[in-house]
Parts: structure tokens; sequence; C-alpha cells
């Protein structure tokens, strides 16, 4: 039995597998799309938004991943990937461009603003840990944290601790050796820690 | 005793087994450390998106795909769209007529069969509507070229006034309802030159929101019929 046949005996289109949807959406069949669509939105908005920091990037981020999956379904290997790994990766591209694009964006732009030193930021020795803790400030300490790792040791440690993605996923997602890309998770993970520790401290909770 | 190095308690905290953490009380002291440090960041705030994410994320997706080639090349999706969807309509008229005469029991078969018939119809006219105004509601006053927006409203307008016609037959008022707000919206993108008074129309109305659930609840209606 095919795809197609097992496809169309379901009575639903939700009940595709990711599979059986992906195999059909290869052949151009939108409602199979869709089917993907629907149920990978909200894990690729995670994941652009931990990749741009801002929500309506995000948004457009998961359009475009969507849409330059359709466009590539052809390349698509059952063998080799879940369409989920596979949709996370091009979504990772897609914000790698946009992060470069920002980029260039703020070098050819005119300083009008001094420069946020998101290290002096989080590590400034005001605040106490305890106050930290009580009014939940370490929270938003997270963020300009992430922003100052490079985009390869952002997208390690996001692809690392928030999508549990193994070593081997992100070397091939970053385009290096399975050791290179776990060198690069280390060093992100310093990182944060040389950022975070000094405002953290012996903090418990 | 040689302590774990930084790298070796990023691997452990990451899964990787260690041996040496059983017997060393002060490398499971620095790893529950580091544990506080990274678990931190799980609780990074990801804002929180509706039910219906992933079902808005596919009109703004379809919105952008390339038109499916047609077979012919003049025979365009909208121009036979409306044109199947009258047959349909046709075709359950004529089915409602031809009842008198029929026994029964193939009553209640052909009946279940031309509500799913009509609940599809209904579903997939929505469905382009939505597109339709999606388009509109997200044009840039002044740039936007709505050509092709204004023709795909006219080609919706014969089956909207079919289905609306119908739906108030059967005694189905919201969708009547709802086709009739329609009705008024795809006639101003079709003739209104005002494309800002349209826009106010839709967000008033808040008609995409209403033609997005009654596409998708008709559409599982027809599914377990």
């Amino acid at each position: 039995m095919t795809v197609c046949q097992i496809g169309c005996i379901k009575s639903s289109r939700m009940e595709w597998t990711d599979a059986e949807a992906a195999a059909e959406a290869r052949l151009g069949n939108r409602q199979a799309f869709r089917v993907l669509v629907e149920r990978h939105t909200a894990a690729l908005f995670r994941l652009a938004f931990l990749m741009s920091a801002n929500e309506h990037d995000a948004e457009d981020l998961v359009q475009e991943t969507f849409l330059r999956a359709y466009k590539h379904f052809h390349r698509f290997d059952a063998s080799k990937a879940a369409v989920g790994t596979w949709l996370n990766r091009i979504c990772v591209n897609c914000s790698l461009n946009l992060i470069r694009a920002r980029k260039n964006r703020r070098e050819e732009a005119p300083p009008d603003e001094p420069e946020l030193n998101w290290l002096e930021q989080v590590a400034a020795p005001a605040p106490t840990p305890e106050r930290l803790t009580q009014s939940g400030q370490i929270g938003t300490m997270l963020g300009p944290a992430l922003n100052m790792l490079t985009e390869a040791e952002r997208t390690a440690f996001i692809l690392r601790h928030y999508e549990g993605s193994p070593m081997d996923e992100i070397a091939r997602t970053l385009g290096l050796k399975t050791g290179a890309a776990k060198q690069t998770v280390f060093r992100a993970v310093q990182k944060l820690r040389a950022a975070l520790e000094p405002a953290w401290g012996g903090v418990r909770r | 005793m040689n302590h774990l190095s930084d790298e070796q308690l990023t691997d452990a905290y990451y899964g990787e087994p260690s041996g040496h953490l059983e017997t060393c009380e002060e490398c499971r002291g620095r790893l529950a450390h580091l544990r506080q440090l990274l678990d931190a960041f799980h609780e990074f705030p990801i804002p929180r998106r509706a039910a219906g994410h992933g079902a808005e994320m596919w009109t703004r997706v379809l919105a952008k795909l390339p038109a499916e080639r047609p077979k012919n090349g003049w025979l365009r999706w909208w121009v036979l769209a409306p044109a199947f969807a009258s047959l349909l309509l046709i075709a359950f008229f004529a089915g409602r007529l031809s009842q008198v005469t029929r026994p029964p029991q193939l009553q209640g078969i052909s009946e279940t069969a031309r509500e799913r018939v009509l609940l599809m119809s209904l579903s997939d006219h929505l469905e382009r509507s939505q597109i339709v105004l999606a388009n509109v509601a997200n044009a840039e006053p002044g740039s936007a070229d709505l050509a092709n927006e204004r023709d795909r409203a006219r080609e919706l307008l014969g089956a909207n006034r079919l289905l609306r016609q119908t739906a108030a037959r059967l005694g189905d008022e919201t969708d009547a309802a709802l086709l009739e707000e329609l009705e008024r919206v795809l006639l101003d993108v079709a003739n209104s030159p005002d494309l800002a008074q349209t826009q106010r129309q839709i967000d008033r109305e808040g008609l995409l929101f209403k033609v997005r659930v009654t596409s998708v609840s008709s559409r599982e209606r027809g599914e377990k019929l």
C-alpha cells in the first residue's frame, strides 16, 4: 500500500503521521503540507523566537521556513532526518540570515546611541543576588546573556539546551565536525557562566 | 583524585554518564551549581500563542505559495472553483427536489452525502475568501496592486450568493448572516476604490476570525459525516 493510499483511507488528514504527511507533501499535496504547518508551527515559533529574540521576527521566520520547505521539499530525505529536524534546520538557517542582515544594517547605520555592554549589564555589582532572585530580575538577564554569544554558539546552545538535539545533528546544522560542535556548545556554556555567575553567585533556589 | 574538567561537567549536565560523579562529592556539588544556572534558561519567557496559531500560519503561508499549476492555462482555480461550487449546489438542489419520490431509506443516505458536500463547499469557499481578505487587510495603503484580489473577489461573489441563499433556505441563520457580511466586504473589495475603508470594515467586523472559525468547523463537521 502506498503512502497516498494510507493517507486516503485515514478518516481525517490530521491523523497522518509526520512521515506520511511529508511523503505526500513531497508529491505536491497541499493538504499534507498543511498538516505539517499546523503541527510544527508552535515548535518552530519557539526556536525562531529563541534565535531572533523578537516576536514579530519569529513569526516571519516561521513563515519563511515553511515557504522554503515547500519550495525545496524534493530535497527532503526521510531516511536521513525526521521532518521536524529538517524544518528546524531550515528555521535555524533563516534565523542566521536574519541575524547577519541585522548585523550588517547596524554596521551601515550611524550609531545614534551607545552600544549596550551586556557583560557590564549582567555582571553589574549593584543589585545583590538575593534582591535579583526576589524580584525575578535574573530572568531578564538571560536574554542579554544569550545575545553575547556568537551566531554558532547561540545556535549550538539553543539546539542542545532547548531542543535536546544530539551533537551530530548540531554539527550537521552548523556544518562542523561533531567534536567542533561539542566545543562550540561548551564555549557557549562557559560564556553564559561568566556572564551570569557574578550576579548569580551562590544563590540557591 | 582527578576532578572533572568544566567540559566534562557540561557533558554530564547534558546527560553523558560519568562514573566519577558517583564517588566525588565535590564534583557533584559543582554539577549541581551548573545545573541551577543552566536550568534557569528554561524559564526564558517565550511569548504565548493562541490555540489556532498553526491554522493562522497556514493562512499566511498559503497566501504566499505559488498558484497551483492549472492543467489548462486559461482554466485557473479561481475560475474553476466557483463554477464547481455552483455545480455542486445545483446538484444539491436537484437532489432535494427529487427526494419526494425516493424511498424513505434512501433519503437518509443521500441527505447525509449532500450535507457533507455542502459543508465541504462552504469550507473551501470560506478558505479562499479568507486568503483574499487577509491579502487586502495586510495591503499597504496606496502602494499595493490589488487587481488579483479584486478579480478573485468578483469570482467568489457568485458562489457566495448561492451558499448564502442555501443557508437561509435551510434555516442556518448563523452561516447565512456570516455569508451576508462576507458578501458586503467582497463587493467592496471587488469595486470600492477606498482600500482603507474596506480594511476598516474587515477589522471592525472581525470578519477574518469568523470566516476562519466557520471554515474550520464546517470542514470538521463535513469530515465527520
